[in-house]
């Protein structure tokens, strides 16, 4: 177990400096130049080239990014060329706001993903489950700024149960949640119902069945920890899915979370935090996917970590 | 506990089974099968009693409704598609079939009891084997968690599982095949149920396991009364255990008859031609030795020092520390025109011996085949080594493309090895087709389309499209029914005189291996501790585990006396070992005419 979180570990690390790479040679592919930015426009062709010579941008691209790397490591992100802060300072004011957006979310869509996948299989074939199916299917397909609008019109425009946007209060959470855990309940939901289908038609149900066990504890000691195990594997992935949304949810709900702080970077082209951004989410999908495999066996005992 | 004691306790005679009052009477039943062409019945109108401490075998191939029979009884037919239509399941005065899924529930596992073909699944993987036994228990009887422990000790114990308190917190698989079904049976008879239906209870079992659960179904029905339901298709299993027999087909008895009679003087021309199907040992006995019949053969192909290991791994930077010895330093000779067969029981190796042949999995030592070693060749080498070997696999369900047409599949080696013209392979898989008993009208037809005994004759007819010199048969036989299993060995040994194909048989059955092979080696943890002629493996055994092997098959005679054999509690020890920890070669020792055994077993 040591042995393969280490090696995990290392794997991750590499990971992430492939991403580093990647998002330090967005620099070099966007037209935009760093140096006239940071200048302003009314500056001089000097002054630019004082600035680009300054930060270093005439040196060759590996010269630059060994010393972004260097920075890397002691947590030094860089300097966004408008706010002039420190990235890391940005990103680590907003943090927590995000993760407690995510959290809700993941409660969000699993309450309800499962939920819904569940009583959908106990009652395949059924009106119920075809109903259940089509709500899952608009949660899919419904782009979250539509989601959004419609739950923010809905509950806090006409009904007024939670506030419009902002932060601070659980009843500000809610709303942002539920747009961010729609999607992945719909999903889950799907998942959910085709496993355990597929688990309710397994010997040891039937084996579960013979021995005069109630209905309940069938379904949910037997069937459910078995039918759980492919939907904690997605928790890991979904993660990553959250990043892209957490970038409209936290616009529309006026969310104080990396989201909108990327949003704005992305409009000003504020690449330093663009940079900060994209390499915290590398880091949560990372540490998701690696908490969905060591939580693992802890349900199915057959999964062995090497 | 010990071999000698597991002797003694099964050497005692308890008082004799009281086949006394009915405690199961079955009237008309009636199940019927919701299908794509509307429903149709799979059990008419069936009617039977079992009584107290008797067994009652139900026999007959797939489809014949002795499943559906089973869970009718449970109430656990397979809803919505099946449907119980009609009849009265009489458990004493109550009638199972009227009493819902409540009602239902309090008889289930307490008054009677069920276990099944598949012991690898019919546990549930994610929770402890303590925890499945105790709420087996608890589900029935309102005891406490301490107490229902203690039971649930006792209940592995009575099934004769070693260690049986440290085995509560182990996990299904963990432990064996035959360790499972001892714990299914523990569950199923914890509660002394009335009647115990035992679906297949061996059928997945190697058979000295299956020798074991048998005589143990045996000893726990004369201890506690248990009437028996026995459902099988093989019948040695129900000459060695059942009183009395029904025989089902198409969902409607057959026959019903006391086991002797059965055997020695069945009234139905199906029951007789079921009987006649069945593969019989001690059938080499009387055989022309092949040598003889085949004049002077010449190799085909040899195997030298063949191994397979699989390397496992481990440890913080999971490098190799263990290795798995699938097939350890193997040696033998393949004539042109004679079956080999290599038995043995599932983890010997015999189906890794078979891959590496066909060039599935990589290998060290040396195979020629035709005097070129196959090892040295390049790819097109390889490719044309290929043409001379081919495989027919065991699941003729999964070893066909469900997308493509059986006569694309057919021509498909033809196509790849660039065979002819187009319409000379087309006119190939019409004559393979025909060849094989199938019809030329069949080839544009869908997998789905056939039964397994035609699917199994597709792969055969796919097999031959190269012409090859070698086919490689893993457990091709073993998932049809017997009467199928009889015609396809039948064609295959056809075949074999037809076009001189040497055929490697790899099987678990000692009495098919029997009936078909020339040659056979026995094979044991990744080696070889026997080979010879079929006559000197059969009619003369010297090794040990050949000996029990030949032994544990069940004969479908009822009046067989069986040697009383020194029954194995302990588990086939594994192949898995640290590194540089290589297993002992045995070598073999010729004890006349060519027959190898090997050396520790002569020594004894």
């Amino acid at each position: 177990m040591i042995g393969y979180l280490v090696r995990r570990l290392l794997q991750s690390i590499l990971i992430l400096i492939g991403v580093s790479i990647v998002t330090y040679a967005l620099l070099y592919v966007l037209p935009a130049d760093p140096a006239r930015q940071i200048a302003g426009r009314s500056a001089t062709a000097e002054t630019v080239a004082n600035i680009r010579e300054q930060l270093g941008l005439n040196d060759p691209f590996i010269v630059q990014y060994w010393r972004y790397f260097l920075g890397l490591l002691h947590g030094d992100f860089g300097r966004s060329y408008l706010q002039r802060t420190e990235v890391a300072d940005l990103v680590a004011a907003r943090l927590p706001a995000t993760l407690l957006l995510m959290l809700g979310a993941i409660v969000c869509e699993l309450a309800m993903g499962l939920t819904m996948g569940l009583v959908a299989a106990l009652r395949r074939g059924t009106n119920t489950d075809q109903g259940l199916m089509v709500v899952s299917f608009v949660g899919v397909s419904a782009p979250q700024f539509v989601t959004g609008l419609l739950l923010l019109y809905v509950f806090a425009v006409r009904l007024g149960w939670f506030p419009i946007g902002g932060y601070g209060t659980f009843s500000h959470l809610v709303l942002p949640s539920l747009t961010l855990g729609v999607l992945g309940a719909g999903w889950y939901s799907r998942m959910m119902r085709s496993s355990m289908i597929d688990v309710l038609r397994q010997d040891y149900i039937r084996t579960a069945r013979a021995k005069g066990l109630k209905r309940f504890v069938v379904v949910f000691r037997h069937a459910l920890p078995n039918a759980i195990l492919p939907v904690i594997a997605m928790i890991g992935i979904d993660i990553g899915l959250f990043m892209s949304g957490i970038v409209v949810v936290e616009s529309v709900f006026g969310w104080p979370g990396i989201g909108q702080l990327a949003w704005q970077a992305i409009q000003r082209v504020d690449i330093p935090i663009i940079m900060g951004v994209t390499l915290v989410s590398a880091i949560a999908i990372v540490l998701g996917n690696l908490l969905a495999d060591v939580v693992a066996p802890f349900i199915d005992p057959r999964i062995k970590l090497r | 506990m010990s071999v000698s004691e597991a002797i003694s306790e099964a050497g005692t005679v308890m008082p004799a089974s009281q086949t006394g009052e009915p405690v199961l009477r079955v009237d008309g039943l009636t199940v019927m099968v919701d299908g794509e062409d509307g429903s149709r019945p799979v059990v008419s109108d069936l009617s039977f009693e079992v009584r107290r401490g008797e067994t009652l075998a139900l026999a007959g191939e797939s489809g014949s409704g002795k499943s559906m029979t089973s869970l009718a009884i449970m109430g656990l037919l397979p809803k919505p598609a099946a449907r119980l239509a009609g009849g009265r399941v009489l458990l004493g005065e109550t009638d199972l079939a009227r009493l819902g899924e409540a009602g239902m529930r309090r008889i289930r596992g307490d008054r009677v009891a069920m276990i099944f073909q598949e012991p690898m699944t019919s546990l549930n993987p994610v929770l402890t084997i303590g925890r499945q036994v105790i709420e087996a228990i608890q589900a029935h009887e309102p005891i406490g968690r301490r107490q229902a422990r203690e039971r649930a000790i006792e209940a592995l114990n009575a099934v004769r599982i070693p260690e049986a308190e440290s085995r509560l917190s182990q996990h299904p698989h963990e432990l064996s095949g035959g360790m499972r079904q001892r714990v299914v049976i523990a569950m199923a008879l914890a509660l002394k149920p009335d009647v115990l239906i035992a679906d297949e209870p061996t059928t997945a079992l190697d058979v000295t396991v299956q020798a074991q659960i048998l005589q143990l179904l045996k000893d726990l029905q004369r201890d506690l009364g248990t009437a028996i339901i026995l459902i099988t298709h093989d019948m040695g299993v129900v000459a060695e255990t059942a009183d009395r027999v029904i025989v089902l087909r198409n969902g409607k008895m057959v026959e019903e008859n006391a086991i002797d009679v059965l055997f020695a003087k069945p009234r139905e021309p199906y029951t007789r031609e079921l009987l006649a199907a069945v593969p019989r040992m001690g059938t080499s006995r009387d055989r022309i030795p092949d040598a003889e019949r085949r004049g002077a053969a010449k190799t085909l192909l040899s195997a030298h020092d063949l191994s397979v290991r699989f390397d496992l791994t481990g440890g913080v930077l999971g490098r190799v520390n263990r290795r798995v010895h699938a097939v350890e330093g193997i040696s033998f000779d393949i004539q042109a025109r004679e079956t080999f067969s290599l038995v043995g029981e599932s983890g010997c190796g015999k189906s890794t011996t078979a891959k590496a042949i066909a060039g599935l999995v990589p290998y060290e030592g040396d195979l020629i085949l035709d005097g070129r070693n196959i090892g040295g060749l390049d790819r097109a080498g390889r490719k044309r080594v290929r043409r001379d070997i081919q495989m027919i696999f065991q699941d003729p369900f999964a070893s066909l493309d469900s997308r493509m047409t059986v006569g694309d599949l057919v021509r498909e080696p033809l196509d790849i090895h660039d065979v002819g013209k187009p319409r000379e392979r087309n006119e190939r898989v019409v004559e393979l087709f025909e060849r094989v008993g199938l019809t030329a009208d069949q080839v544009r037809r869908y997998p789905h389309e056939f039964s397994g005994g035609q699917r199994q004759r597709i792969c055969i007819a796919r097999a031959l499209a190269l012409r090859p010199k070698l086919i490689v048969a893993d457990e091709s036989v073993s998932a049809l029914d017997v009467s199928v299993q009889a015609r396809v060995l039948d064609l295959l040994k056809e075949l074999q005189a037809e076009f001189g194909i040497a055929y490697l048989f790899i099987s678990h059955d000692m009495a098919v291996v029997e009936t078909i092979s020339d040659r056979v080696a026995v094979m044991y943890l990744g080696q070889i501790v026997e080979m010879g002629s079929c006559a000197q493996i059969f009619a003369d055994p010297r090794h040990p585990y050949t000996r029990r092997l030949i032994e544990a098959v069940p004969v479908p005679d009822p009046n067989y006396e069986r040697a009383p054999f020194i029954r194995m509690t302990g588990e086939i020890p594994t192949p898995v070992r640290k590194l540089n920890d290589p297993p002992e070669r045995l070598t073999l020792q010729d004890v006349g005419g060519g027959h190898l055994v090997a050396e520790e077993a002569v020594r004894v």
